[in-house]
């Protein structure tokens, strides 16, 4: 089978068309779709798929109307949203800094969130909206930061990753210190969110979040071709006549606010900006960034991981970035055992 | 030099403290016992200097041995799930089995760091292990048991009690007991480590290279991945899981030596301890009476010193 296609219109404009990429991602959307309306339907009260399209598509009854569209909706709409988020931001940090392992955990962007949370958690006993907005403000404040600091004559995708490892520790220091110093009861609270979770959410978090989204993805798909090009190398993507260090800016710039957002509305979850562009990668077996794979598994991931967590251990019992974490770790090893028989690593 | 260096900060971190001593002081206390009072604050110092030492050379070989296996310059001992193994290991040993005492961590912490290193080399292909394959196992290990410690302490107030204060490392518990629970690992840790400077410098330079150059791969690596586990293993199990050592140490010492591990990695053995204890020294004298936790002082004296080395050289590659 020819895995790319041309398609050319009358009118001189061509697309080069990954076929197996648009079949992958086709398939995760719908994996996506359905664990959604799989998820609505789980809780306490367990509604029928069937009867959740229903209400969705706006013919239910008042009781399930009320249960799908104030309570459920809103927590799986923030769940596609933030695992979408993190999946891009995810695959964006890997290809720029152009290590694997560049994920924003990696490189201190949810660390700095997690300090403005736990500073809001700690010392001002805040409220959850401003935990959000400590947890925004941090997250934006440490990736300005590393980009300042890693900046000499343009940014290079080694000294990011090392920048953001040295900001990555001196921030986590600073919050296991806040932990040290804070009362049992919001430590207990602390942790909770440095988990992840999805418990609680509602519209006024879906909103922000979305418009973020929609103004942002098409930003960076917008600007991906010189995204693939940068991966040959900066000297030859710039003979190529990509501009690297103002597109380097721009998508830096997005994948920190995308990961900020994550981060503010459902806490550092675990793992997915790691896993996602992996496994999308894997999935498509195409070169590059892999950017809209990589988003509609993040979606996957983490609405998956939150029916997980429900199913396994009940509604709420425990955050979903346990089940991210644990899950992601399993998947990892299994990768690697099938990988290693194949032989291809 | 810098063994005159370390000299400087043993002895600061046996002076300083909530009561300082005078340089005379520590020298009666050491070597000519009067039974003043000084000479009981100096044996209790002592121990926890001794284990400051100990500790930080052994964190800096790991992080050093590592750095060259993986041939990624940001391996450090967590990367290899060795954190996460002691981590999970204490807490189940809280939580599950009722210990409370620090010296009851050391042994669970040890076989947790144990297990997981084993675990890793297994599933990175033992025979086969190649660096990806290692540090892609450590992170998978890693990412399901920090899940497993979150979900522990998320049910259980009692062990995240204990656990914040034990996650973020430090040498206050330190003891003779403990120091003599963990010295053998850590002197056979070491000596192996710095037996492999050698065959590790032939692998640098890319695995048919080393190959050709009669290097025994698979007999390194394994010996590398054995040592690094003990090493590090010993040296969290006794102080908790302190980060930044291994990772920033051989970075420092790679920018004055060059690539070449036989210097590496002796350096790394001195300076690490210079870090540490120079870490702990100031932890006590900012927030005295009380003090800073080592782990949280040497991220944040480590971190800008870190961050100021990448900017201002090309740090030299591995």
């Amino acid at each position: 089978m020819r895995t790319n296609r041309a398609i050319r219109t009358p009118g001189g404009l061509s697309l080069r068309l990954d076929v197996r990429a648009t079949v992958v991602v086709g398939l995760i959307l719908l994996a996506a779709l359905t664990a959604s309306v799989v998820l609505i339907g789980t809780g306490d009260f367990p509604i029928p798929a069937g009867d959740v399209l229903k209400t969705l598509l706006g013919n239910g009854n008042a009781g399930q109307e009320f249960i799908i569209n104030e309570l459920r909706l809103p927590r799986v709409l923030v769940g596609l949203l933030v695992g979408a988020s993190l999946g891009l931001g995810g695959a964006l940090f890997q290809a720029i800094s152009r290590n694997p392992l560049g994920s924003p955990d990696v490189l201190g962007l949810s660390q700095g969130a997690t300090a403005g949370a736990l500073t809001m958690i700690v010392l001002f006993s805040g409220s959850a909206t401003q935990v959000t907005l400590g947890a925004l403000v941090g997250g934006l404040v440490t990736g300005f930061a590393i980009y300042l600091l890693a900046w000499k004559q343009g940014v290079h995708g080694y000294r990011l990753v090392l920048v953001g490892i040295g900001v990555s520790a001196i921030v986590t220091a600073v919050n296991g210190y806040l932990l040290t110093r804070s009362t049992l009861t919001d430590a207990a609270q602390a942790v909770v969110w440095m988990t992840g979770s999805l418990s609680g959410r509602d519209w006024t978090q879906v909103w922000p979040l979305l418009w973020l989204c929609a103004v942002l993805v098409p930003l960076v798909l917008a600007n991906a071709r010189g995204l693939r090009m940068m991966e040959m190398g900066d000297d030859v993507s710039n003979a190529l006549g990509v501009r690297v260090e103002r597109v380097r800016l721009l998508l830096l710039v997005a994948a920190v606010l995308l990961t900020a957002a994550a981060t503010a509305a459902a806490g550092p979850v675990s793992f997915v900006a790691l896993t996602a562009p992996q496994l999308a990668r894997r999935l498509t077996r195409s070169p590059g960034p892999n950017l809209v794979p990589s988003l509609c598994m993040g979606a996957t991931l983490l609405v998956t991981a939150d029916w997980v967590s429900q199913k396994v251990f009940g509604a709420d019992q425990l955050p979903v970035g346990v089940v991210t974490g644990v899950l992601g770790g399993v998947y990892l090893l299994w990768l690697l055992v099938t990988e290693r028989k194949a032989g291809r690593i | 030099m810098s063994v005159v260096i370390l000299v400087l900060v043993a002895t600061a971190s046996i002076a300083v403290g909530a009561k300082g001593l005078s340089v005379e002081q520590v020298w009666h206390g050491l070597f000519q016992d009067t039974g003043t009072y000084g000479d009981v604050v100096v044996a209790d110092r002592l121990s926890r200097t001794v284990l400051g030492l100990l500790a930080g050379a052994a964190l800096g070989l790991s992080g050093a041995v590592l750095q060259a296996l993986t041939r990624n310059p940001l391996a450090d001992p967590g990367l290899l799930g060795i954190n996460a193994g002691a981590s999970a290991a204490v807490v189940t040993a809280i939580t599950f089995f009722g210990v409370t005492s620090l010296s009851g961590y050391v042994w669970f912490a040890f076989l947790g760091a144990a297990a997981v290193g084993a675990l890793v080399w297994f599933l990175g292909g033992s025979r086969g292990a190649t660096p990806v394959r290692l540090a892609l196992a450590g992170t998978a290990i890693s990412a399901a048991l920090y899940g497993y410690l979150q979900a522990v302490m998320i049910t259980d107030d009692q062990a995240l009690n204990k656990m914040r204060f034990w996650t973020v490392g430090s040498l206050s518990s330190a003891n003779n007991s403990t120091i003599l629970q963990v010295l053998p690992f850590l002197a056979a840790g070491s000596l192996l480590a710095l037996a492999l400077a050698r065959p590790l410098n032939a692998m640098e330079m890319g695995d048919d290279t080393a190959k050709a150059l009669g290097a025994n791969l698979n007999r390194t690596r394994a010996l590398a991945m054995l040592s690094a586990t003990v090493l590090c293993g010993a040296a969290t199990a006794a102080c908790g899981p302190i980060v930044f050592v291994g990772l920033m140490v051989p970075h420092i010492v790679r920018s004055f030596t060059g690539p070449d591990l036989r210097w590496i990695l002796p350096y790394a053995t001195i300076l690490s301890p210079v870090l540490l204890l120079g870490s702990d020294v100031v932890g006590r004298l900012v927030a005295r009476p009380a003090e800073l936790q080592v782990g949280i002082v040497t991220a944040i004296i480590g971190g800008p010193v870190f961050i100021f080395l990448v900017r201002r050289r090309r740090t030299a590659q591995l």
